[in-house]
């Protein structure tokens, strides 16, 4: 039977196990949202696309499937950009479906025409423009097979509404063959021999894993490895939930908000094992200064990852489980003991503490969260303070419960990213913790959660400052808090108009009671925690600097 | 250091645009590009000189030609044997010269005089990258009204 273009795609999704698509319609991808109104696929109208993109790339981070976000063409393709380019520094799957003008108004600077393949081409895994229905299906595997496999990434499919319209046999493929795409799984045997050896031959290893860890799904077989070898394990930022971050081993974040304990154990360490992690400048401070005296083994499947920024000594290019799974069956313990035991001093010596005083501490808000549910829930983010509190004072044990926008650091991706992890795990209490000044970023959102009951729960820790700004300014600048100090809402008043529940809370004694009400809400809440104005993310790296040479590590 | 690369792509619209934006996004110049069809349609070649201040940005610039989707493989030439010719087209002053003249001045070079009139004649020559320097020296003196490069292909040996 033939079908046209949309209904083409449609099958398609379908055939990928699609079953949820985050977008807002248009002129040019009408074709498509009318095929969408009658299938399984729930359309989340969302109220701006950028929503739509975080909300596709939440889902994503929480489930590990391919998430899917649609868009007419010029401003909501657009509107797609920071999204995208969002999802690509995080190296989260996606596909991005775009509505284009039709073919034979393409570059007429037609109404509503953008050339998308071109404004996201460097923000993009990949990207399509098909301009014949008979590439569509192809297009459409080639698509999904791309964004989630190797390093994933978003890739973009341009769909001009003429090829919407056109018919054809639909047939779908049932594999994808790309001579120029083929990421290596397994390790070299040599390499992970030399790994292996030199992991014996340490007297001081520390495990440092990444997010790849989290995307591979190599979590049990890098605390294997860290069981098996006795080596303390840190987490960047985007690897969170990888290792159980109450074990023993665990030292938790490094880096510029890292603990002290995490950075001077990488400062001082002979041997670094890196897994799905790329030596950011967040983590790594003054390359030249960064664990002078440590080789490095880095696992990762991504090769422009390797000897980047840190020179490589033992490379293995593969998928992270793979590795260390071998890995896994030839290393040999070395003697740790003594290392441990300076690791162990480091941790009693230089814990994360915060002040207290009558106002109500943000971190305090963190760990109450964390303290309610039992570490169960799913915690996104925005940007900020905000962001480096929700990392250092909630506690993961487990993959895909830390949900932020790491490389790209995009300040209003907490709540849409919240509403796709909530669809993705509508099992799961999912938390945003965010500041005043990016909630207000795309708190149109709250309107897509409350009409689809998505129920998330945001926390805003209200310190009426740009607060990580402020921060710099005030260690930095001088005290001059240049367009820093930001006004909102009255964020209850606007909880009740969008229709969700408004909750403030200024009293320390109110924050866990709160908490727990919030939960129980069986709605959209917005808890509003009036903290510390001034309070800062400690230990802090100055930029620039190497990462031992911390301020406030003794807070 | 110059560097002679060579990248296999996919015969494709936007394959340009994807490896151009991956230099100019890292504010690298490339000094020298060509790009053409191969043997297989499907495929296209392009051969890029390119200056690398160190090892490191080159190893960084063939990784990400190699991550990018449509690119099939890429080699570099610099440390291997290989041959390199450019295609220059030369259009050059002739008023006060004579033919025989003008053999004699390009008899050590291996070029054609494709047309030669009264003031202009166009010359093309198929030379390394040295030599096409020495021959555009010794045109200069005649006078260089135009001139345009394809950019330099190379092969293995």
């Amino acid at each position: 039977m033939k079908k046209n273009g949309a209904q083409i795609l449609v099958d398609s999704l379908l055939h990928e196990g699609v079953r949820v698509i985050f977008g807002y319609p248009g002129g040019v991808i009408l074709p498509l949202t009318d095929v969408l109104y009658d299938t399984p696929i729930d359309f989340i109208l969302v109220r701006h696309e950028q929503g739509a993109a975080h909300a596709a790339d939440g889902y994503a981070r929480s489930t590990g499937k391919v998430g899917v976000c649609l868009a007419t063409s010029g401003p909501g393709a657009t509107n797609l950009v920071t999204g995208l380019a969002t999802a690509h520094m995080d190296s989260i799957p996606m596909v991005a479906i775009t509505g284009q003008v039709k073919t034979s108004l393409i570059g007429n600077d037609a109404f509503q025409e953008s050339d998308v393949t071109g404004i996201t081409r460097p923000i993009t895994k990949h990207n399509y423009l098909v301009k014949d229905i008979s590439e569509l299906a192809k297009t459409v595997k080639e698509a999904f097979h791309i964004a989630s496999t190797g390093r994933p990434g978003p890739v973009v499919i341009d769909l001009p509404v003429d090829v919407q319209m056109q018919e054809m046999e639909f047939d779908y493929p049932d594999k994808v063959s790309l001579r120029s795409y083929i990421p290596t799984l397994n390790p070299r045997p040599g390499h992970v021999r030399k790994a292996a050896k030199l992991i014996e031959k340490s007297k001081r290893p520390v495990i440092y894993a990444g997010g790849g860890v989290i995307i591979s799904g190599a979590h049990d077989q890098l605390l294997e490895l860290a069981f098996k070898i006795k080596a303390p394990v840190t987490t960047t930022l985007m690897g969170l939930g990888a290792f159980p971050e109450n074990n023993e081993l665990s030292l938790g974040m490094l880096g510029m908000h890292g603990t002290a304990y995490a950075n001077h154990s990488i400062m001082e360490s002979d041997l670094i094992i890196a897994v799905g992690a790329r030596f950011d400048d967040r983590v790594t401070g003054r390359l030249d200064k960064f664990a002078p005296e440590a080789k490095v083994i880095h696992i990762d499947i991504d090769p422009t990852a390797i000897s980047k920024n840190i020179k490589v000594d033992v490379p293995i290019v593969c998928d992270a489980k793979i590795g260390l799974e071998e890995l896994n069956k030839i290393v040999k313990k070395p003697n740790t003991k003594e290392w441990l035991k300076k690791v162990n001093d480091w941790k009693k010596k230089y814990p994360l503490t915060y002040k207290t005083g009558k106002k109500i501490s943000p971190q305090y808000v963190v760990e109450q969260i964390y303290k309610v549910t039992n570490g169960d829930a799913i915690i996104c983010t925005e940007v900020g303070q905000n962001q480096m509190w929700a990392a250092q004072y909630y506690t993961y044990t487990k993959p895909r419960t830390w949900i932020s926008s790491g490389g790209l650091g995009t300040m209003g991706y907490g709540l849409p990213a919240a509403i796709g992890a909530k669809i993705g795990r509508p099992d799961k209490i999912v938390f945003d913790i965010a500041g005043d000044g990016s909630i207000q970023m795309n708190i149109q959102e709250l309107a897509t959660a409350v009409a689809n009951k998505i129920n998330v729960k945001i926390a805003i820790l209200n310190n009426g400052y740009l607060g990580m700004v402020r921060q710099w300014q005030e260690l930095f600048y001088d005290k001059r808090y240049a367009s820093t100090l930001i006004t909102g809402p009255d964020f209850v008043k606007l909880a009740e108009a969008y229709g969700a529940v408004g909750m403030r809370v200024k009293n320390l004694k109110d924050v866990a009671k709160t908490i727990k009400e919030a939960i129980a809400i069986p709605n959209v809440v917005i808890m509003d925690f009036i903290v510390e104005e001034e309070a800062n993310v400690f230990p802090m790296v100055p930029a620039g600097e190497a990462i031992n040479q911390m301020i406030g590590a003794l807070a | 250091m110059k560097h002679t690369i060579y990248a296999l792509v996919e015969n494709k619209p936007g394959v340009l645009a994807r490896i151009s934006g991956l230099f100019s996004a890292r504010g690298f110049n490339i000094e020298s590009l060509a790009v053409g069809e191969t043997h297989d349609p499907t495929m296209s070649r392009m051969t890029m000189i390119v200056d690398a201040k160190d090892e490191k940005i080159l190893e960084q610039i063939k990784k990400q030609l190699n991550k990018l989707i449509d690119v099939v493989s890429v080699g570099d030439l610099t440390k291997k044997k290989f041959i390199e010719r450019e295609l220059v087209l030369i259009k050059i002053n002739v008023a006060k010269t004579s033919k025989q003249k003008l053999n004699e001045m390009l008899s050590k070079f291996s070029v054609r005089i494709l047309s030669c009139e009264k003031s202009t004649a166009i010359i093309e020559a198929t030379e390394t990258k040295e030599r096409t320097s020495l021959l555009l020296e010794t045109l200069r003196k005649l006078g260089i009204k135009e001139l345009v490069r394809t950019g330099r292909i190379a092969i293995a040996e």
